[in-house]
């Protein structure tokens, strides 16, 4: 029995190469990783946003009990590094996985096999992942700062945190992922990265030893945690916060091109 | 080994073209590495319009092949033309020349079977209502329709499968290319596939060219197969053409309730030719000489001992066996 029974057109023209597909353009594949990506996190990552949560809330409380209520650079710092925190975990962390585990079991060829620029793959994931960490993001600097006295109008500056502490962090957990050699080893790189945030961003900075302060000053996240508890002080000096987002932009662009590169590396062919 | 043969006459012109593909890996590490040819001089011709299979055990470097196709790996050695295109030379090409439904889904895995074949169909170069409305059609076609908002994560295997290769068609390409497409898949999903299949061939003159190591899969919807092993294509010809390599050969399955009855003399010279598996025996003889043996086992002692017994005519797989095949045979 031959269940294919149509016989096959073959009255195409034959001379020369056959014309190629389109391939798909930059921000239109990218929109559509994006919205992927954001449909996924629906479904399998709000678990996990919950525990980014509480894990910065549950920092904050322990925090609370070493470091005093009122206008301070170590109260600034705690709630401003715990929010940060967030967007570490999800970006850095949960990114360096999800690449690692996308380029472990082959997931990587369904997008090497699509004309989609590796941009566009790299840049969509890392947006995606990057914006869902906002309300978590919110809700853990609310809530520090009502536990430490500080002010809450300035919360809307997240709205620049979010995205560029994001996009530096996203870049730098994307090329751990694609980077490494075995998916354990983009987990562990990612779970280094985000213990890093943690330490270097919460802790206060006065007490800490120079050769750490130097560490601190190399992790992207701390531009991010800098800017934001600028914000908190009476009268914040807006100059710095802009030049501490600037330094975010800078790596961000610097580490979402290294993903980019690592991502076609990790598709070469 | 004939490249000719099949129901794609010569005169049509070729899809892909692949002329002595090499390909070896290294498989371990530091002083205990070893190299191993998973493909070892491939050479063959698919015609436009044809269904094409590679029929192989696992191992024997069909997906190191389809990888090389895909512009996935570069080849040591060889040549791979697609279309008239140039693949070893431009690999990126062969993402706007073909559609490719591999053997993972990580990357659609969490995404509603909706959103999977939209998202592959605007990667593909769609605009956004194309996607959504060819994707529609698509899922309508093979079934989906009413599993479309349900992520693949929480589908059955055979459902996931087909979902994945809803997404392939998604933004028609003159080729496709299937690794194993019903792996899990039930009969009606099964059928689903190959109408979605022959439907694209009679309307656009689509070639597939599909893995496998399904026999009765390869009997039924391939117009031509190569048989891959150990790194080399040991026979291409219709499946009807590789069948009369064994013609007027019956193969004769037997399976015992517990022991064999080693005591029958029939069965004593029996065990020295039959391939056994367990409580199965498997011979490949000549009709009167199994008429011969069916009458031994199907009286006295033996018949006690009988639990089963079939007479087959030949399948690719014994076709496999004849030709040298090294594994043993095609199905694990």
């Amino acid at each position: 029995m031959t269940l294919l029974s149509a016989p096959p057109r073959t009255d195409r023209p034959t001379g020369g190469p056959a014309p190629l597909a389109p391939a798909a353009r930059l921000l239109p594949s990218l929109a559509a990783v994006y919205r992927a990506q954001l449909a996924r996190a629906r479904v399998a990552r709000i678990p996990l946003l919950f525990v980014a949560t509480f894990q910065s809330l549950g920092i904050l409380v322990m925090m609370r009990g070493v470091v005093e209520a009122g206008q301070s650079s170590a109260a600034r710092s705690v709630v401003a590094g715990s929010s940060v925190l967030v967007v570490a975990f999800v970006a850095l962390n949960l990114l360096a996985q999800y690449f690692g585990k996308l380029r472990a079991t082959g997931g990587l060829d369904h997008y090497a096999t699509l004309p989609v620029p590796a941009a566009s793959v790299v840049l969509g994931a890392a947006a995606a992942y990057a914006s869902f960490t906002l309300p978590g993001t919110v809700v853990t600097a609310a809530v520090g700062a009502v536990m430490f006295g500080l002010p809450l109008g300035q919360l809307w500056v997240l709205l620049a945190v979010v995205p560029l502490a994001g996009a530096a962090l996203a870049g730098l957990g994307a090329a751990c992922g694609l980077l490494a050699p075995r998916q354990e080893i983009a987990t562990m790189l990612g779970q280094l990265g985000m213990s890093a945030a943690l330490l270097l961003g919460v802790l206060p900075v006065d007490h800490l030893p120079q050769p750490v302060l130097w560490l601190r000053d190399l992790l992207p996240s701390t531009y991010g945690v800098e800017a934001f508890a600028r914000t908190f002080a009476p009268d914040p000096d807006w100059a710095m916060v802009l030049a501490d987002l600037g330094v975010c932009a800078g790596v961000g662009v610097l580490s979402l091109g290294v993903a980019t590169w690592a991502y076609r590396r990790a598709v070469a062919r | 080994m004939s490249e000719t043969a099949g129901r794609a006459p010569d005169e049509t012109p070729p899809c892909v073209v692949v002329r002595d593909l090499t390909r070896t890996y290294r498989s371990g590490r530091g002083a205990a590495a070893t190299e191993i040819r998973a493909n070892d001089g491939i050479s063959l011709t698919v015609r436009r319009g044809e269904v094409f299979g590679l029929l192989g055990p696992n191992g024997a470097g069909k997906s190191t092949l389809v990888r090389q196709l895909t512009g996935l790996l570069r080849p040591d050695s060889g040549t791979v033309e697609l279309l008239g295109h140039d693949i070893v030379r431009h690999p990126e090409r062969a993402a706007r020349l073909l559609g490719y439904l591999g053997q993972e889904s990580t990357a659609l895995d969490e995404l509603t079977v909706a959103l999977a074949a939209e998202t592959t169909g605007r990667l593909r170069g769609l605009g956004r209502a194309q996607a959504r409305s060819t994707a529609a059609d698509v899922l309508e076609e093979l079934g989906l329709t009413a599993i479309a908002h349900r992520p693949l994560a929480k589908l059955s295997g055979g459902q996931r499968r087909l979902a994945c290769f809803a997404a392939t068609l998604v933004g028609d390409r003159p080729l496709l290319v299937l690794d194993e497409p019903t792996t899990g898949m039930d009969p009606v999903a099964r059928r689903a596939v190959w109408r979605a299949v022959d439907r694209r061939r009679a309307e656009h003159g689509t070639t597939v060219l599909l893995v496998t190591h399904n026999v009765i899969e390869a009997e039924t919807v391939l117009d031509r197969v190569a048989v891959v092993d150990d790194g080399r294509v040991i026979a291409c010809d219709t499946p009807g053409g590789l069948k009369a390599l064994v013609d007027g050969d019956v193969r004769l399955d037997l399976v015992w309730r517990d022991e064999a009855p080693v005591g029958v003399p029939a069965v004593a010279a029996l065990r020295e030719r039959a391939e056994c598996t367990g409580r199965r025996w498997t011979v490949r003889t000549t009709p009167e000489q199994a008429r011969e043996l069916v009458a031994a086992v199907t009286t006295g002692p033996a018949f006690a001992a009988l639990d089963d017994f079939t007479l087959a005519t030949p399948s690719l797989e014994d076709a496999y066996l004849k030709l040298g095949g090294r594994h043993g045979g095609l199905a694990k």
